[in-house]
């Protein structure tokens, strides 16, 4: 075996073993680092994977890959501390045949692993237990990484950091800059194990259909952030999602946060029984599209979360945003082999591929979400709060005279809500969300 | 020098062990595996004799279905130079004896000068198969070791091995069978040439055919010993905080002691 490899990446997670998997296909030779004792092991999300890169990865992926449900219901709910009110949405269309919608849950400890073989089976190298504590340099350009163990200096061609939010790697060369706390978000979850009919009984699902929810308001102590169920074949992935601004604000845990969620009345009837099997927390880089440092330099790209690829509006989507950067470093080295150039320029069909795809498109159109988010938190407590407040009053049954009912609840939003600042907040929230 | 390791795959010692639903087995399902610490020990000491001697081979040799393959591996990357793995379904449920007749059958085709075992695997525990191999091969052995010099003419060995209170110095004729405890040396970590070269290295498959070993000679069928039931540890209950003052805590105690636990 020669000594030099053509790519050596970083992180086996979804966006590393998918560029190992494109690039080991081409030909190319390709050794991953993985610093946990097996990939997927350091890693954690939610719970809901959307597949459209996927399958262009591997076609018929659902024959093979451990997915646990396909999702035919989203569940969106607002909490005060004893009410709900939920909007919900299912679908047969997305009840028909797989792929069905695109959408799975899963779980990491067994969807990164089975990721990871197919870049093995593929050809790639992969490594685990071992950190890559720097790159190596050689006039100003990156010519391979060097790992922690006895001999571990590796050349390659082109090095893709694919080691997660808080890439060392990323800052060390000089591509991303420190985070501040209100770009990154720490979810806390655990792996709630309860037996399969229980599951589809509370949740109403049958056979492998499944549902993510996501809940916001007092559940998550009126935080910007939010908590949320997924439901697996028999077990649910039961978290809760924060910006890290916001644990400090409120001067909470993220433990007691997920606690909190999972006391919920409406919440604890949900798990209830359920056996915790595991507890994971993880950074979450939600900063959006000003986020994303510069992905190219000489002999090095940067992919997944290491490039802050998340869209964290209402669509909750790192691991395909991953999967899809990875793909797109892959075949920008295969173009670059041929012309032997793996400087900047050679290397920058990488950003032409992610702008016009929906990486960047959809991190563009979200950009302003995070901002927003921070600056309207009574979207997040006052809003929900007033709300279910004023959908009790007009459910509560007395002997009032429903004309007195309804003038009070009027009466109520007009000393609690400014009607200018609240449209003013609407419109912010309709230009963030919905504006191109 | 040649010498083989036989190696065993264990759940890692930090995995939360549950028993399997008919309680005749552990449930394997999210658990991580790794090359039982004890065996690591030989094939440090195998890899140091190998070392010092300047020439040899180290095989190490495993029994298991595919996943022990990754064990195997493991080995090869830290510095053994070539891997055996003995698998066949008819293998399945087999007792110590009957893994041993396998071992046996297996180190014999091959003149090893030493061949270590762990002292005891940590998933069992019942650190039976090492003498029981020698016991087999009729090959002297010393369990337990944790100091091991080899003569500089490669016929001799002296064993050290920790009792009650003391040392005991062996002196034995190779070939032997040794089981190692954890103070016989610290075992290295794969280089990365090393990781990257296992891959090319020998990886030899046995089927108990192969061995001469007719399939109905071992597994659950042949099992001399059978395990029943594997249980949990009984739950802990909640400690009981005495009330009152020293003087009534300690008759409340002195009662408690009597009544309830009954050790006097």
């Amino acid at each position: 075996m020669s000594d030099k490899f053509d790519v050596a990446i970083v992180g086996a997670g979804p966006s590393g073993s998918a560029a190992a998997l494109t690039l080991a296909k081409a030909g190319l030779s390709v050794v991953v680092f993985e610093r946990g004792e097996f990939p997927g092991s350091k890693n954690m999300f939610g719970g809901v994977l959307y597949t459209p890169i996927l399958e262009k990865l591997v076609p018929n992926f659902w024959e093979e890959a451990p997915l646990e449900r396909h999702i035919v219901k989203r569940r969106f709910g607002l909490f005060s501390e004893f009410s709900e009110a939920a909007f919900e949405f299912r679908c047969e269309d997305f009840n028909q045949k797989p792929p069905f919608n695109q959408s799975f849950s899963a779980l990491r400890a067994q969807f990164d692993p089975w990721l990871a073989k197919k870049a093995e089976d593929a050809g790639a190298l992969i490594i685990p237990e071992t950190v890559v504590d720097d790159l190596l340099w050689k006039d100003g350009k990156v010519i391979g990484v060097k790992a922690r163990r006895e001999g571990g200096e590796i050349e390659a061609d082109v090095v893709i950091l694919a080691d997660g939010v808080n890439s060392f790697l990323a800052k060390k060369s000089g591509l991303r800059k420190d985070f501040t706390w209100n770009v990154l978000a720490v979810a806390a979850k655990e792996i709630i194990a309860l037996p399969r009919g229980t599951i589809e009984d509370r949740f109403g699902l049958e056979g492998d259909e499944g549902l993510a929810m996501e809940c916001f308001g007092d559940v998550v102590a009126g935080t910007v952030g939010a908590g949320f169920i997924y439901t697996n074949k028999e077990t649910l992935s039961v978290g809760v999602a924060c910006s890290i601004n916001a644990f400090i604000d409120k001067k909470i845990v993220p433990n007691d946060l997920l606690e909190r969620f999972k006391n919920h009345p409406s919440i604890r009837r949900l798990i209830r029984g359920g056996e915790t099997l595991e507890y994971a927390g993880h950074m979450i880089p939600e900063g959006g599209h000003k986020q994303v440092p510069e992905v190219i330099s000489d002999g090095l790209l940067l992919v997944g979360d290491a490039a802050h690829f998340v869209n964290a509006s209402f669509y909750h989507e790192g691991t395909n945003l991953a999967m899809a950067s990875g793909l797109f470093a892959a075949e920008t080295i295969i173009e670059a082999k041929k012309k032997d150039d793996f400087s900047q320029r050679g290397l920058k069909g990488y950003l032409k591929k992610l702008e016009e795809s929906f990486v960047l498109k959809d991190l563009k159109k979200y950009r302003q979400v995070e901002d927003w988010a921070h600056k309207n938190g009574r979207f997040f407590k006052e809003y929900p709060d007033l709300m279910l407040d004023v959908l009790k009053d007009y459910f509560t049954v007395s002997e009032t005279p429903k004309s007195v009912i309804q003038q009070n609840i009027v009466k109520k939003l007009r000393s609690q809500l400014k009607p200018l600042r609240t449209l003013v907040e609407l419109n912010r929230f309709r230009k963030s969300f919905f504006s191109s | 020098m040649n010498i083989a390791v036989c190696i065993k795959q264990v759940p890692a010692t930090e995995s939360k062990i549950r028993p399997s639903a008919d309680g005749k087995d552990i449930d394997r399902t999210g658990l991580s595996f790794v090359v039982n610490p004890y065996d690591e020990f030989g094939l440090e000491e195998a890899l140091k004799i190998k070392e010092q001697v300047g020439k040899g081979t180290v095989t190490v040799i495993s029994i298991g279905e595919d996943k022990t393959i990754e064990a195997l591996r493991t080995c090869l990357a830290v510095g053994a130079d070539q891997a055996i793995h003995i698998k066949d379904p008819a293998l399945s449920g087999s007792d110590t004896h009957a893994i041993a007749l396998v071992l046996t059958a297996a180190l014999q085709k091959e003149n090893y000068d030493i061949i270590f075992f762990g002292k005891q695997a940590i998933d069992n525990d019942s650190g039976a198969v090492g003498i029981h191999v020698a016991e087999l091969m009729n090959l002297p052995h010393v369990a337990v070791i944790n100091k091991l010099e080899v003569s500089p003419d490669d016929k001799k060995a002296v064993a050290h091995r920790q009792i009650e209170g003391g040392t005991e110095v062996i002196n034995i004729d190779l070939p032997a069978i040794f089981t190692c405890q954890k103070e016989l040396n610290v075992p290295r970590y794969a280089s990365l040439p090393g990781i990257m070269k296992a891959k090319q290295k020998p990886m030899t498959i046995y089927s108990l055919n192969d061995l001469n070993i007719a399939t109905d000679a071992v597994g659950a069928e042949k099992a001399m010993i059978t395990l029943d039931q594997l249980s949990p540890p009984e739950k802990r209950t909640a400690g009981t905080a005495l009330e009152g003052n020293a003087g009534e805590a300690v008759t409340a105690l002195v009662r408690l002691l009597h009544e309830e636990a009954k050790i006097f």
